[in-house]
């Protein structure tokens, strides 16, 4: 087992290990975290047959280059940065068992902005308060409190033998792709509810916010977007600290609007003039600097409607995958 | 305590509500909300998450999809979790009131600490004695944690030291103790922030190696005594020596 690990041959610009967030410490104002898209972190665990709860590694563009010192199977997901394996492009959302000494890579963006990396062998990390999610400034959780780094080892769990699936091959595509498109899948407009502070805006505002669309500024990180554009709000409004979370819509004093992503602070002080449905949040997740966004209205009958639609289809995605992965074991093992 | 007096339920997400006790910072309120997030810890709702107080309110985060299950399908989630919360409102909770904790922490508030303490004194022609003894010579009161991990949100400072916060966020390190308004703070981690700094503890604010991280906890008690700054690198160096609570 000694010296099997991914290794980290370049680092990325910010490839951090996210889980699906870490809560019950909010109180303390440690903040959630835990991937932006969660979505495609969860099926990209489901393709490997992992939890749901498995860390996964969240990339950005340019992406870390990595080398698998021991057999695997792996899936990527959500933004495509063109993954290869030792220079062979592997698609997005399905299975891929890679030999030892492999090369992870990702060549060149084409859509997207953040790519999720699971592994059937599993992160040998510790949690932290429950969770694996990196927390940067609290410098702890994921890997070391912080992004990962060139030389960087990250040990893993398992250890599998594919052989016989791989024969000589470098790596091996498995014969099925997730479908990521649910029922309500967001095409262009973000669903949002209007939140306590919603009347404060004027009423030419409460229209704009739903005609106009907004351009993602240069400020959107993983801890919020500011957008581009103004609203007008009817006074000043001076608020005391209250919660805020993943999706909230606040007013900023200048008009401009932010939106809390997933590093959010636990409280903030600014109008909370409304939130993001969170089956919309992955949409949201995957826009970058310049990308243009429209929101339309809904309410939270429907925006928890989209969650549960949404739920429905992972837990069938999840199925799908298991009995996929099943099958092709069996059928593997009934070969010999 | 009457606890029907005036609170108001909002959504703060899909998942998550707030009971809103009004817009204010003020001490009564505020024990209200951790009267409430104590009671909560104590006896969480069905399909509860979390529970947070903040100055004047507590959110409260649900698992909805468990609930989902759970419920009448009829009936949406975010109606059930409203009604919880209503029902809520008609217990005693504020017979879950603790006495706070009194912690009392040591400061340096020597020039290369306190970085913005002079511009203080100018502002308020104050001498930097005067204000050393304005901010601690009294018991502050810890509204609420949130911001950083750890950061405490403290209050009231003496109406003589009050001062806006910065424009800029600057650069601070860990340990910086801030005003901002009527509110002091210190900063756990380093960070950007916006506070007026007039001083630096040698205590560790937050650690990630402990089962409590975080030194201070909303409704806690705080006293700063000022240190030289040889006590503030001997008790960095010794730091079990002040580091316990109790």
């Amino acid at each position: 087992m000694q010296g099997m690990s991914l290794k980290i041959i370049k680092a990325g610009v910010l490839d951090t290990i996210q889980d699906l967030g870490r809560y019950r410490f909010q109180y303390l104002g440690i903040n959630p975290g835990g991937a932006m898209d969660r979505f495609a972190a969860q099926v990209v665990n489901m393709l490997t047959g992992n939890d749901v709860s498995e860390p996964v590694i969240e990339l950005h563009f340019p992406s870390s280059i990595f080398l698998f010192e021991q057999e695997t199977m792996i899936a990527v997901g959500g933004a495509d940065f063109s993954a290869t394996i030792n220079g062979e492009d592997i698609p997005l959302w399905q299975p891929v068992i890679i030999s030892k000494n492999s090369i992870l890579q990702f060549e060149k963006w084409k859509k997207g902005a953040r790519c999720y990396l699971a592994i059937r062998e599993k992160l040998d990390i510790q949690k932290w308060l429950g969770s694996y999610s990196t927390n940067i400034k609290a410098t702890t959780g994921g890997f070391n409190g912080r992004a990962l780094q060139k030389n960087d080892e990250i040990s893993l769990k398992e250890r599998n033998e594919y052989k016989c699936f791989l024969k000589d091959k470098d790596f091996v595509i498995l014969p099925w792709k997730a479908d990521t498109l649910w029922k309500e899948t967001p095409i262009d407009r973000i669903a949002v509810v209007p939140g306590n502070e919603w009347e404060l805006l004027t009423k030419e505002s409460r229209k704009k916010i739903f005609r106009d669309h907004f351009v993602i500024g240069s400020l959107a990180d993983r801890m919020g977007y500011r957008l581009q554009g103004t609203l007008i709000a009817k006074q000043n409004c001076e608020l005391v600290s209250s919660i805020v979370s993943f999706g909230t819509i606040q007013l900023l004093p200048n008009g401009e609007l932010i939106v809390l992503m997933a590093d959010h602070q636990t409280a903030g002080g600014y109008p909370r003039i409304a939130y993001v449905a969170s089956a919309h949040l992955p949409l949201l997740a995957q826009k970058q600097p310049g990308d243009k966004i429209r929101f339309r209205f809904t309410d939270q009958e429907h925006a928890e409607e989209l969650l549960f639609l949404q739920q429905q289809h992972l837990l069938q995605l999840q199925d799908a995958c298991k009995f996929r992965l099943e099958e092709f074991y069996n059928t593997a093992h009934g070969g010999h | 305590m009457e606890n029907s007096a005036s609170y108001k339920i909002h959504l703060i997400n899909d998942s998550a509500a707030a009971i809103d006790f009004g817009n204010v910072m003020d001490k009564k309120i505020n024990a209200r909300a951790i009267a409430l997030f104590n009671y909560l810890t104590q006896h969480p709702i069905e399909g509860m998450i979390e529970a947070i107080p903040a100055y004047s309110s507590v959110a409260i985060y649900f698992d909805i999809l468990l609930l989902r299950k759970r419920i009448s399908p009829h009936k949406k989630v975010y109606e059930w979790i409203q009604n919880k919360l209503s029902q809520l409102m008609l217990t005693e909770f504020a017979g879950v009131q603790t006495i706070p904790d009194l912690i009392r922490i040591p400061v340096c508030y020597d020039r290369e600490f306190a970085i913005d303490l002079p511009w203080i004194a100018e502002q308020k022609g104050l001498s930097r004695e005067e204000i050393i003894q304005l901010h601690s010579s009294r018991q502050y009161h810890v509204y609420m944690l949130g911001f950083l991990p750890g950061f405490s949100y403290m209050g009231e400072v003496n109406q003589r030291i009050v001062v806006p916060r910065k424009l800029e966020p600057q650069p601070i390190l860990a340990g910086s103790i801030g005003i901002a308004g009527k509110q002091t703070g210190i900063y756990p981690l380093n960070s950007p922030g916006g506070w007026q700094i007039i001083g630096r503890t040698p205590l560790k604010m937050f650690d990630q190696n402990k089962v409590e991280p975080c030194l201070l906890k909303a409704g806690d008690s705080v006293e700063f005594y000022s240190i030289t700054s040889e006590e503030f690198d001997y008790i960095q160096k010794n730091p079990s020596l002040l580091q316990e609570r109790d």
